[in-house]
């Protein structure tokens, strides 16, 4: 990788200043954009480039603004998703914490071009030093004229307010979130109708997440060619893919698109901690499908690991060594899916607590191999049944992790092992 | 309109309706649990999965809208099986304490495992436990958390037809669970509404509350007498066991769906005023002599009152005639004493007893039939009681018929113990006894509008039918039967022999009556013709 893009003032100190951003070139381009660009020239730069929605569903963002509806007398909104909460992810996380004038930036320019006139960040409430840099960021933006009325010193105006979330996963789904930034539950809603059209507050509504707006600056800066050149034919750009598990380096990685995943995991990751051997990798968030080591000679894009079974989701990956236990990895995956399923449709609500269930019996010693059938009609049962994909998230880890070590799973039912764990890590998840 | 082809047969439909909307109007089954058509679509319980062709995955009916050339199966293998397995998912912490849930027969649960799902359960697993098990919420409603399946009908009913906003879902996953807001309690005019439209036994009403098993209820059409609305309802009655309840028959009113009317709902106060139906009953016809009651014969009431008004002056005797008896009777009341006995002392209004109001269902005006008494009795404008009771308390009276009102309600004990003193004959009829009846000279015993068959005209001119619901009490005559057999013997020949009869009549004699007859009225009502 020749030169940092998203990542590039993420080792300058004081880089969330708005002085030491401005020195390195912050504004810069919102600023040239504002001031010579048509909304238009931003929505087709962004569509030529290519750039898909980071946040996980790799949308494609230029598109996802055109769903506007033309002449529509009510405001637009711009909602930033910051609700990282994908467990292995954490690539926003740095650029709200370490660079928030560049997604701040990213906005100003997403807003223009969507007609838009108010802004909100919904930060993850646990992210509590990325919201203090974000919060500060945004005042000295407000007080320098980058945000409020006027952008520097021209015609457009925004507004942008930074919203901490409570700390529920599923308002990292995009109703939801929309849902918990009203003051109500964070419910998913149904669709149709989708944001873009009944939104926030009823209005007209794009959610992009944080990485996704902070690209905007830099492809109008250097042009969607060049945005398009860093990428795979289908997807623009570069990508922060969060490394975490047992290898020798973990991190936030700022790679192309189409990378490929042995070589994240054994040039940047240094390879497997301990020079164990690698036993599975998750690719994209505890969401995605488990792909064992023989399956990881895949190239990281949202196309090329569809094609593998699996998805690039948030982009975090997650690597276990061959030590790693299959039966206690789906423990805290279906443990983390029961205690998040916000509970409003039946098959995930019930479904995502009775896997957990089951997965704890399993876990302490008091599996049978019947259970594992159980599981598995549970996952397919509840997967496409429900408002949003919470419930089909919840289902691919146990159908992946049975699926593909369902050996492993047999044996340590069989063996009867697990019996002899500490009583506290029987404690059931809210008991 | 859209062509849509539902379980192979095809049907034109409105554009824009949901599938399940399509559904219910060529009256398949589908289950649902958490879809009302009067509240807003939620989507949550899942259970109304069909299969649309060209579309990957099951759909919800309630969220998905008909296209031109919809093609969709509600009994396929792939539509039967989300079906089956999201019922078993809302079944796998239910309690399933059916013996000694007061839903059961009537449970949605039960019905929807009968119907859909057939299924040898899986879960294996220590059920959830939640707190509120038989709680109070309110005067009416008992709460069970356990039982709920979270398809939010209340809370929507709280949200978007009360606006009291009484109802949450609290905590997350399989600890979500329904409860009111801390501090308050479920009381608002229409609170016992929540328990008609809980799917399962997670509220249930405190009135009809281990009562009786709803498979021994019968269950006729009538309308509520408890204000000019004629909200229409079911009256629900035990039908098989006269030994399980002594004096006890009509067990529950429930409301009837009338989208002109009332919707599907009704309000507490009509809900729970059945009980006057089966307590405090007029049963014995009693007359006075010299001081000295007796219990008499109706044919012997008959004609002692015959012989008393074919000789009275038709100035010296009046009648108060009620809003709270049907067309029918208010007919006859009117062929009787207005037509043929030609008196001019005739009036039905009671004044001061408007109630409250709202913008919903509850008029001020707490009779049935105010509109129906106006138009058939006509009185110009001199409806009111009042001048009839300052002449019967200046003693210009002979006699008073009064039906169904007390006075001393009306006008307060002195006037009526003043009434008494100057007015040789009292007769009363009505269903339940009050201090009116207890100073008349004679009493007869009437039937509650549970117990006949008749009309109300509701505030709009709706002509509305109530049914039969229970046999009248022995000795108790119904007030049309009694007005036909005292109109024989006063000269009047009629040939009607039931209610529908007399409505005939009425409809030749009053326009606004005309052209309509008990079929037309069917069961939804219909508008009368003035204009």
């Amino acid at each position: 990788m020749s030169e940092p893009i998203l990542s590039r003032n993420f080792n300058i100190p004081d880089a969330h200043k708005l002085s030491v951003a401005e020195s390195r070139g912050a504004y810069e381009t919102a600023k040239k954009v504002l001031a010579t660009s048509k909304p238009e020239d931003v929505i087709n730069a962004v569509i030529a480039s290519n750039l898909r929605g980071l946040g996980g569903a790799g949308f494609p963002t230029g598109k996802k603004w055109q769903f506007l509806p033309k002449d529509n007398p009510k405001p637009v909104y711009l909602v930033i998703n910051a609700d990282e909460g994908e467990p292995g992810t954490c690539k926003d996380r740095y650029i709200l914490e370490r660079d928030p004038h560049q997604m701040i930036e990213g906005i100003i320019i997403s807003a223009f071009a969507i007609k838009s006139h108010k802004a909100y960040v919904y930060i993850r409430g646990e992210y509590v030093e990325p919201y203090r840099n974000l919060q500060a960021a945004v005042d000295e933006a407000y007080k320098k004229g980058y945000l409020g009325k006027n952008l520097f010193g021209g015609t457009y105006s925004l507004d942008l307010v930074v919203h901490r979330g409570a700390g529920a996963y599923i308002c990292g789904e995009e109703t939801a979130l929309l849902e918990s930034l009203e003051g109500k539950r964070g419910l998913p809603r149904l669709k149709p109708p989708f944001p873009a059209i009944v939104g926030l507050f009823g209005c007209p509504t794009i959610i992009n997440n944080v990485e996704t707006v902070a690209c905007v600056p830099h492809i109008m800066k250097n042009g969607a060619e060049w945005f398009v050149k860093l990428g795979t034919p289908t997807c623009g750009g570069t990508h922060l893919f969060s490394l975490s598990g047992h290898v020798k380096k973990p991190g936030v990685y700022e790679l192309p698109m189409g990378i490929p995943l042995k070589e994240i995991i054994y040039n940047y990751g240094g390879g497997i901690k301990g020079d164990k051997q690698l036993k599975a990798v998750i690719p994209g968030g505890i969401s995605a499908k488990i792909l064992t080591a023989a399956e990881i000679d895949v190239k990281m894009d949202y196309d090329s690991l569809k094609a593998a079974g699996t998805m690039m989701g948030s982009a975090g990956i997650m690597v276990m060594d061959e030590n790693t236990c299959m039966v206690k990895m789906l423990y805290y995956a279906t443990k983390f899916f029961s205690h998040e399923s916000c509970g409003q449709c039946s098959p995930c609500r019930e479904g995502t607590g009775w896997a957990h269930k089951i997965v704890t019996r399993m876990y302490h010693g008091e599996g049978t191999l019947k259970d594992l059938d159980t599981l598995l009609t549970i996952a397919r049962n509840m997967e496409g049944r429900t408002i949003c994909v919470f419930a089909d998230a919840a289902a691919w880890p146990i159908q992946s992790y049975i699926g593909k070590f369902r050996a492993e799973f047999e044996a340590y039912i069989q063996n009867g092992k697990g019996k002899d764990l500490k009583p506290q890590e029987a404690v059931l998840q809210h008991g | 309109m859209a062509n849509i082809t539902i379980d192979g047969k095809q049907v034109t439909v409105k554009d824009g309706i949901t599938i399940i909307e399509a559904i219910d109007q060529v009256k398949t089954e589908l289950p649902r649990y958490c879809y009302h058509p009067g509240l807003s679509i939620a989507g949550n319980c899942r259970i109304c999965q069909v299969e649309v062709e060209k579309m990957p995955r099951t759909v919800i009916a309630c969220n998905t809208r008909v296209a031109e050339g919809m093609v969709i199966h509600t009994q396929s293998a792939k539509a039967k099986e989300s079906q089956q397995v999201v019922l078993e998912f809302l079944l796998a912490n239910h309690p399933l304490d059916c013996p000694v849930c007061d839903q059961a027969g009537e449970c949605k649960l039960q019905d929807y495992y009968m119907d859909y799902g057939l299924y040898d359960s899986k879960f294996n697993e220590q059920k959830v436990k939640k707190t509120k098990k038989a709680v109070s919420i309110g005067p009416t409603i008992m709460l069970d958390q356990e039982r709920c399946i979270l398809c939010s009908r209340c809370v929507r009913f709280g949200d978007e037809i009360t606006k009291t906003h009484d109802f949450g879902i609290f905590n997350r996953g399989d600890h979500a669970e329904l409860n009111i807001y801390p501090g308050q309690e479920l009381n608002n005019k229409y609170s016992g509404n929540v328990a008609d439209i809980c799917p399962v036994g997670a509220l249930t009403d405190k009135d009809f509350r281990f009562k009786m098993r709803v498979w021994y209820l019968g269950s006729q059409e009538s309308v509520c007498p408890g204000c000019s609305r004629g909200c229409n309802i079911k009256v629900e009655y035990e039908k098989s066991r006269p030994y399980h309840l002594k004096n006890e028959r009509v067990m529950r009113l429930k409301p009837r769906e009338n989208m002109d009317v009332n919707k599907w709902w009704m309000c507490d106060e009509g809900r729970y005023a059945y009980k006057s139906i089966d307590q405090n009953r007029i049963q014995k016809l009693i007359s006075k002599e010299n001081g000295v009651s007796s219990e008499i014969s109706w044919q012997k009431a008959l004609e002692k009152i015959a012989g008393l008004l074919k000789n009275a002056k038709p100035s010296s005797w009046a009648v108060l005639a009620s809003p709270q008896y049907t067309n029918e009777e208010l007919h006859l009341k009117k062929k009787l004493f207005k037509d043929q006995l030609k008196w001019t002392h005739i009036a039905f209004y009671a004044p001061g007893q408007e109630g409250s109001e709202d913008n919903f269902l509850i008029k001020k005006d707490k009779n049935p039939n105010s509109a129906g008494a106006a138009q058939i009795l006509n009185l110009n404008g001199a409806a009111d009681m009042t001048p009839v009771i300052e002449k019967a308390k200046r003693g210009e009276l002979e006699g008073l018929i009064i039906f169904g009102h007390d006075l001393e309600k009306i006008y307060g004990a002195e006037t009526l113990k003043l009434i008494r003193q100057k007015v040789k004959t009292i007769i009363y009829e009505g269903t339940n006894n009050n201090p009116t009846s207890a100073v008349a000279d004679m009493v007869l015993p009437g039937v509650s509008y549970a117990e006949k068959e008749g009309t109300f005209t509701n505030f709009e001119g709706r002509v509305q039918r109530i049914r039969k619901a229970v046999e009248p009490i022995p000795g108790t005559l119904p007030t049309w039967d009694f007005l036909l057999n005292l109109s024989g013997l006063l000269g009047l020949s009629y040939k009607a022999l039931r209610p529908e009869h007399i409505f005939e009549d009425l409809a030749k004699d009053n326009q606004a009556f005309q052209d309509l007859n008990y079929k037309k009225i069917g069961h939804q009502g219909m508008v009368w013709n003035k204009k």
